[in-house]
């Protein structure tokens, strides 16, 4: 039944075009609630002002030219490209543990790809007309109606292809201002390029490829599949329930009523193929599970409304798991989350945004390296000392500026040398580098393998940080 | 739609027909491949017009773009485009970029420059590219010297003065140090006793009795080494004479040996040989007075300025 890869014909088929239909349901309006907040945050985000000392007042800001992320009232530095590293950590933690309970609810429900093909079927639909509608248009030869109406469906889709790249780049500069030279021609270069190739990808992939996206370009499509198992609930069609003894058979006279249709041996599914044309990848679930699924529940939605309306019971298509199904006696579907794979999954998420919250909360006010001057190792002066010497890079990462000073531990302060700056005042998200010296006699430095700094901010003396950095000096030559 | 996939699986032929019955399949490239190939035709065509491209004569075509810089005499050229001419774009923006800073050392006396954090970060940095490109070869890219043959700049010795003035004067002017030989002048024993009082001064294992002579040597006008070294032995840095009394070498390899007798035969071999190759070169004419001031202050900060 199932039309897999070993039956495609060709290494790179043209497209089908897909005619979907609307439809009514529970998971309709959870797809469209997650698309609403989605756009919402998407593209008012950048025109959330937000109040700053030092930089423009934009809630959440990427400054790559000053090198930072303004993120409310958090400023990311380089130096944290580790929350980062957890955060796409996190994330990813999340997508197994997601797929192995529900299966692909990313792709189904928001996945940006999704957001954007619903969004762009969604202004067809209004222009064009509903799915029988679109499909005499796409017949039709060309002429006034058609070229009117496909004309204004492309327009609207490249402008809102337009402000979906226009809104990225806001979250680089401040908004306002970066709207006003962006159409004054004064806009940086990396604005036009970045504004035109999200203009015509979103464009293309939304308008044309859709489907083709999720099932030739997506790779997490193929391998959300692989973290499926039994025990996944995923979108089925219950064939032993709709296909019966004979198969599916249409709603005609003598095969109204289930009672009528179970005797007969008919199964309860009506072939009424509304299940098909509400999906937006143009496939049949009724073939089985798919790679082509991305899991949306549209068809379920279908299905539900006409069982309905026949007054059979609901959940002919339904989110099941394919252990469940297999049985003779098929239970309600639940989450099958008492799973060693599952529960790993979610302890680790819980381990590591615990983590992340932890290493934002305990943030630092500064950051400080101590590097030893590695040529000349030591330097030899004239009384026959040993000195080392270092370079203190302090980064301020507070909003205002502050004055770092630098002491010594475990060794007399008198063998610190910091020549002309003692003390060094950073301007907020600015670095600077102070000269150290250590000049130890040579019986000190022969067993002094290690020194220590300590750098200490002075309007906040109680986040005074040790550093340590090596002492060399190979004997007496 | 799925019954919509199955597509026809024959495949056509080109209609040709050798032998009676060969026939020659036609399976045409995919049109996306096609196209992306035509693309690449007109690029191409594209990217003759701009850059230089074929051989044409006995030049080249220099396609339509050009570069404009400034050379090195201050000249504004234009010239078709190539990669020497963008590297002098390149260096000219960067030079555009230090200027303000370049400006603002030439404003600044060597005090405010090592007092600013700011200036002193640029003089760090720029410095450093400059002690790389003209000083590096000699003095090492720590600036830590070699030793009989190169000063170290980052210890507390100075032949000439370690004052930002006399940097300064060191790096403008050049310097020539100078040692007679005195292998023809004193005898051996008189060369041994000179080497082990030198040794003396610096605390090295040394023969008691053949230091006391060196003393004597050291003051008589046989040998006359206090005319420059003084009586004291302290030196004297108007004229670029060594302190002989600190822990510092440049000319005798007495740190290279671990053994006093070593060490003694390395001040010898200095003393009968002499010491003419001490030359630093003139930079006033090569660097511009900026440049000199960063490296100026540069040097001084590398440790051991006065």
């Amino acid at each position: 039944m199932q039309v897999g890869l070993e039956e495609q014909v060709a290494p790179l088929q043209g497209r089908i075009p897909v005619f979907t239909r609307s439809v009514k349901g529970a998971f309709r309006r959870f797809k469209s609630g997650v698309l609403i907040t989605a756009y919402a945050v998407f593209f008012l985000l950048p025109w959330l002002p937000w109040q700053r000392a030092d930089a423009p007042d934009q809630a959440v800001l990427f400054d790559v030219p000053g090198r930072r992320f303004l993120i409310f009232d958090l400023t990311i530095y380089p130096q944290d490209v580790v929350w980062l590293a957890l955060l796409l950590f996190i994330a990813a933690a999340i997508l197994f543990f997601a797929t192995a309970l529900v299966g692909r609810a990313f792709c189904g429900y928001f996945c940006f790809q999704t957001l954007w093909t619903d969004f762009f079927i969604w202004i067809e639909a209004k222009i064009q007309g509903e799915r029988p509608a679109r499909v005499r248009l796409y017949r039709q030869p060309w002429n006034r109606e058609k070229l009117i109406k496909i004309g204004s469906t492309h327009l609207i889709w490249l402008v809102a292809s337009f402000w979906t790249g226009m809104s990225f780049i806001l979250y680089f500069g401040y908004a306002p201002d970066l709207v006003a030279r962006f159409f004054a021609g004064e806009a940086a270069a990396a604005a036009y390029i970045t504004v035109a190739v999200l203009t015509l990808s979103t464009y293309f992939a939304a308008g044309y490829m859709r489907e083709q996206i999720c099932t030739y370009v997506c790779p997490y499509g193929r391998f959300q599949s692989v973290m499926y198992d039994a025990e996944t609930l995923a979108v089925h069609y219950d064939a032993r329930r709709g296909e019966g003894r004979l198969g599916r058979a249409s709603a005609r006279s003598g095969l109204r009523t289930l009672e009528e249709r179970h005797a007969k041996g008919n199964g309860d599914c009506i072939d009424c193929k509304l299940c098909v044309q509400v999906c937006p990848t143009g496939i049949d679930i009724r073939e089985g599970l798919q790679y082509k699924c991305i899991s949306c529940g549209l068809c379920i939605d279908a299905c539900n409304g006409i069982m309905d309306s026949m007054g059979f019971p609901r959940g002919l298509i339904r989110y099941d798991s394919e252990s469940n199904l297999a049985k003779t006696e098929p239970a309600k579907p639940h989450l099958h989350w008492k799973r060693l794979k599952v529960i790993g999954y979610g302890v680790s998420i819980v381990l590591m945004a615990g983590y992340l919250v932890y290493s934002i909360a305990a943030r630092s006010s500064f950051e400080g390296a101590v590097t030893q001057v590695r040529q000349p190792l030591f330097v030899v002066l004239s009384n026959g000392d040993i000195r080392n010497r270092y370079q203190i890079r302090v980064t301020n990462k507070l909003g205002a500026p502050e004055t770092f000073s630098v002491g010594i531990e475990g060794l007399p302060e008198s063998v610190l040398e910091l020549g002309n700056l003692r003390e060094v005042t950073v301007k907020p998200g600015h670095s600077a580098i102070l000269q150290a010296s250590v000049i130890l006699d040579p019986e000190t430095a022969a067993r002094t393998h290690e020194v220590v700094f300590v750098i200490t901010p002075r309007s906040r003396p109680a986040e005074a940080r040790s550093e340590s950095a090596g002492f060399h000096y190979t004997g007496n030559r | 739609m799925s019954e919509q996939n199955l597509q026809s699986q024959t495949v056509q032929t080109t209609g040709h027909a050798w032998d009676g019955d060969l026939q020659e399949f036609n399976n045409p490239l995919p049109t996306w491949w096609v196209y992306t190939f035509y693309v690449t035709i007109v690029f191409s065509v594209v990217y003759w017009l701009i850059y230089p491209s074929w051989p044409f004569g006995k030049g080249f075509l220099t396609g339509f773009s050009d570069i404009t810089y400034v050379n090195k005499a201050g000249e504004t050229v234009s010239s078709h485009w190539n990669t020497r001419a963008l590297l002098m774009e390149d260096l000219n923006k960067a030079d555009e970029m230090q200027k303000p800073y370049f400006s603002k050392v030439a404003a600044s006396d060597f005090g405010q420059i090592s007092k600013d954090p700011e200036l002193s970060g640029f003089v760090l940095s720029a410095g450093k590219a400059l002690f790389t490109d003209n000083c590096a070869p000699c003095h090492q890219q720590g600036g830590q010297g070699v030793v009989g043959f190169f000063p170290n700049l980052t210890d507390d010795d100075w032949l000439y003065g370690g004052s930002y003035d006399k940097i300064h004067q060191t790096l403008v002017n050049g310097r020539r140090g100078y040692m007679p030989a005195f292998g023809e002048v004193l005898s051996v024993g008189e060369i041994d006793a000179l080497a082990n009082y030198v040794a003396s001064l610096s605390g090295i294992e040394h023969d008691a009795g053949k230091a006391a002579n060196g003393r004597a040597l050291f003051s008589s006008e046989t040998a006359a080494c206090y005319y420059c070294h003084t009586d004291s032995a302290k030196g004297r840095q108007d004229m670029g004479a060594p302190n002989l009394t600190d822990k510092i070498w440049l000319w005798a390899n007495v740190p290279g040996s671990d053994n006093p007798e070593g060490k003694i035969a390395a001040i010898r071999s200095t003393i009968s040989t002499g010491v003419n190759k001490g030359v630093m070169p003139a930079w006033g004419e090569r660097l511009s007075p900026e440049q000199i001031k960063v490296l100026t202050v540069y040097v001084h900060e590398l440790g051991g300025g006065k």
